[in-house]
């Protein structure tokens, strides 16, 4: 793996128990959890959770099956509505916002299970996506008046572009439903980045692929990050992945964040040996 | 929507569509496309006035056709709901009784204003035909209002729950329908008795510019980013929310929109009935046109034309079996449930175009498989 070569950029820590890397300071974190928690009943799903990420940060979390991963997306993207703690985007809270206007506002997201429209177009998908930049009317629609047809153009050609990136303009006019696997992957990612994200979340991208597929992941999200300059942060529990493309690593156990640093610091925490493999008896 | 038979996808269209995405492809521009449609129409209506006036078309028959075309209306913009959106509204015949009483009770107030007799409208005066437009528009806006009243709580509840709701709604409208005299104290809809002196309007001429603009104004409002909103709502909801589709307000669009023209067919209704009674509005039109939308296939506007205008004319072929013609309804929808429970036509659409497109490019199902065939060849070679 040439996860150890790639060269990162040194850690800051804030005020608050957060990292971010060191080419970020001095703007807002794009975005801010504090003191989030939910509970189902009397079970604390996640408790206390902070993050603070830097605009360019790319950021993973890890943690055993059910410690709380994809129930934070849920609280980050206003799926369930946080018990306590507050959600910053830019500076913004994104408390009582719909899933949809925080999407507008920035975050996007891929899910664990693929969800794609199915029964529409690769290209469609993604129009869907471009929807939040789209702004005819209606009835300019309908009556397919010039806004139309100049939008529709400018928008087709944004959509190939977009599909450039991981080399699907090929698979166009393809349903999303008859994709290969990986690329269905692909185009959650890319529906998700038409909808003008500052932060995209991407829960578990690599499940399912093989060796080779996730290399390929992992340049991917780093080519995103360079050309899109957004934050991303994602679930994973590929940890050549992890290793290989995070600045900063979180590991959550029962809801709670047990440890924060770097990939190495990381690897090497008693604390996440113990989350993973257990106790160690000493006798 | 412009999509290919369900069962005819190809499995591995890949490469098929690359080699078409490389540029070699030729293309229709749009304004020819719309000369070719519009052309086709044109012939569709001369030759259908000429054999009315000719007289090869008998008055019944016309009278037929005219109730095909508001059955097409009725059954696309139930697709709207159904096909497009994926809910399954039960309320079809509400929303159209209130267009067409809409319609009705403005016509009869606005003639004796203008001065205006039920004859002026079998001729045809320039007023009347601004009037018959208004009047039309009048009934599809207070369809929509209902639409917007209804939707809103309805369409939080999915399946089942909102087939009920809209149901339980479409009933409130029909009892509305024949007690509100009572209630304001004037006469309105004229209650059981039903409203009457509704001049006949109605002709094949206008039914079928009616059902032009309507496919033309759903056709075009799907192929536009509001209708790849309501697509992605019913391919799935959550990831389409996730990707910034505001749910609520297109749910509530295509809901109203569908109204709309329900109350549109409502008015073209009550001009062919000349007789508007509520209890011609019970729950099972709303199911005929349910039928139709299934029957066709859900979300495929061809199939619903086809299907409605097959389910209109069957029953009166049958009439002289009338005895047994729910008879023979009901075993042609088992069989096709049966047989084909995506619809006639699944998804499918027509497109001439599309086909002339092919043609011009030598591309022909047959022969595509031949050439994809070949490339995997070369490309293990």
């Amino acid at each position: 793996m040439p996860s150890t070569n790639r060269k990162r950029s040194a850690l800051v820590q804030l005020e608050t128990p957060n990292l971010i890397p060191e080419r970020d300071l001095g703007h807002t974190p794009v975005l801010e959890a504090q003191h989030l928690g939910i509970e189902f009943g009397g079970l604390k799903a996640v408790d206390d959770f902070n993050i603070a990420m830097g605009r360019t940060e790319i950021s993973g979390l890890i943690g055993p099956n059910g410690a709380g991963k994809t129930t934070i997306f849920n609280l980050l993207t206003n799926v369930y509505r946080p018990t306590r703690g507050t959600v910053l985007l830019d500076g913004v809270d994104t408390a009582g916002k719909s899933v949809a206007e925080v999407n507008k506002m920035g975050i996007a997201r891929t899910f664990q299970n693929i969800r794609l429209f199915n029964d529409m177009t690769v290209e469609q998908n993604v129009l869907v996506g471009f929807g939040n930049a789209m702004t005819t009317h209606l009835l300019t629609d309908m009556l397919r008046l010039p806004g139309h047809w100049k939008q529709e153009a400018e928008f087709h050609e944004r959509a190939l572009e977009l599909l450039d990136i991981f080399d699907m303009r090929g698979f166009a006019d393809t349903w999303a439903g008859n994709l290969p696997y990986g690329a269905q992957r692909r185009l959650e990612i890319l529906r998700a980045l038409a909808t003008g994200p500052k932060v995209l979340l991407l829960d578990e991208p690599a499940a399912g692929m093989n060796p080779a597929e996730t290399e390929e992941l992992m340049e991917n999200i780093q080519k995103i990050r360079d050309e899109f300059q957004i934050a991303i942060l994602l679930i994973e529990h590929d940890m050549s992945l992890v290793m290989g493309v995070c600045e900063v690593v979180g590991v959550l156990d029962y809801g709670r964040i047990i440890a924060k640093g770097t990939p190495e610091e990381i690897q090497n925490d008693p604390k996440v040996i113990e989350a993973y493999l257990g106790k160690q008896e000493v006798n | 929507m412009d999509t290919q038979n369900a069962d005819a996808r190809p499995v591995i269209s890949a490469r098929a569509s690359s080699a078409s995405a490389s540029g070699t492809r030729k293309t229709l521009p749009m304004p020819v496309r719309y000369a070719i449609n519009a052309v086709l129409v044109l012939i569709f209506l001369v030759v259908g006035e000429l054999m009315i006036d000719g007289g090869v078309i008998t008055r019944y028959q016309s009278t037929v056709l005219e109730q095909v075309g508001i059955y097409i209306i009725l059954a696309v913009s139930l697709n709207i709901a159904t096909g497009y959106l994926g809910q399954l509204p039960l309320g079809h015949a509400g929303f159209m009784s209130v267009g067409g009483y809409g319609c009705a009770i403005f016509l009869t107030r606005m003639m004796p204003v203008l001065g205006l007799t039920a004859r002026d409208f079998v001729t045809g005066s320039p007023v009347c035909v601004f009037l018959l437009i208004g009047g039309l528009l009048v009934g599809g806006v207070c369809a929509a209002i209902c639409g917007i009243i209804i939707g809103i709580p309805a369409l939080r509840l999915k399946g089942d729950y909102l087939a009920i709701i809209t149901l339980a709604f479409s009933e409130i409208i029909r009892v509305v329908m024949l007690n509100i005299d009572a209630v304001v104290g004037f006469k309105l809809t004229g209650g059981a008795a039903g409203l009457t002196g509704i001049p006949g309007y109605t002709n094949f001429l206008n039914v079928f510019i009616t059902v032009v603009v309507v496919c033309f104004l759903i056709h075009t409002m799907m192929k536009s980013r509001h209708g790849r909103a309501i697509l992605a709502i019913r391919d799935n909801e959550i990831a389409a929310e996730a990707s910034g589709v505001n749910t609520t307000y297109y749910k509530t669009l295509a809901f109203v929109v569908s109204a709309f023209f329900a109350g549109v067919a409502g008015g073209l209704y009550a001009g062919c009935i000349g007789v508007m009674q509520p209890a011609v509005f019970g729950f099972m039109k709303s199911i005929e046109i349910l039928v139709m939308v299934v029957l066709g296939g859900m979300g495929s506007m061809l199939g619903s034309v086809i299907s409605a205008t097959f389910l209109t004319i069957l029953p009166e072929a049958l009439r002289a079996f009338s005895e047994y013609r729910m008879i023979v309804y009901a075993v042609v929808l088992i069989l096709v449930m049966i047989f084909r429970p995506q619809g006639l036509l699944g998804s499918y659409d027509f497109s001439l175009s599309r086909i002339i497109e092919r043609v011009m490019n030598r591309d022909f199902p047959w022969k595509k498989k031949q050439t994809v065939r070949a490339e995997e060849v070369s490309a293990d070679a």
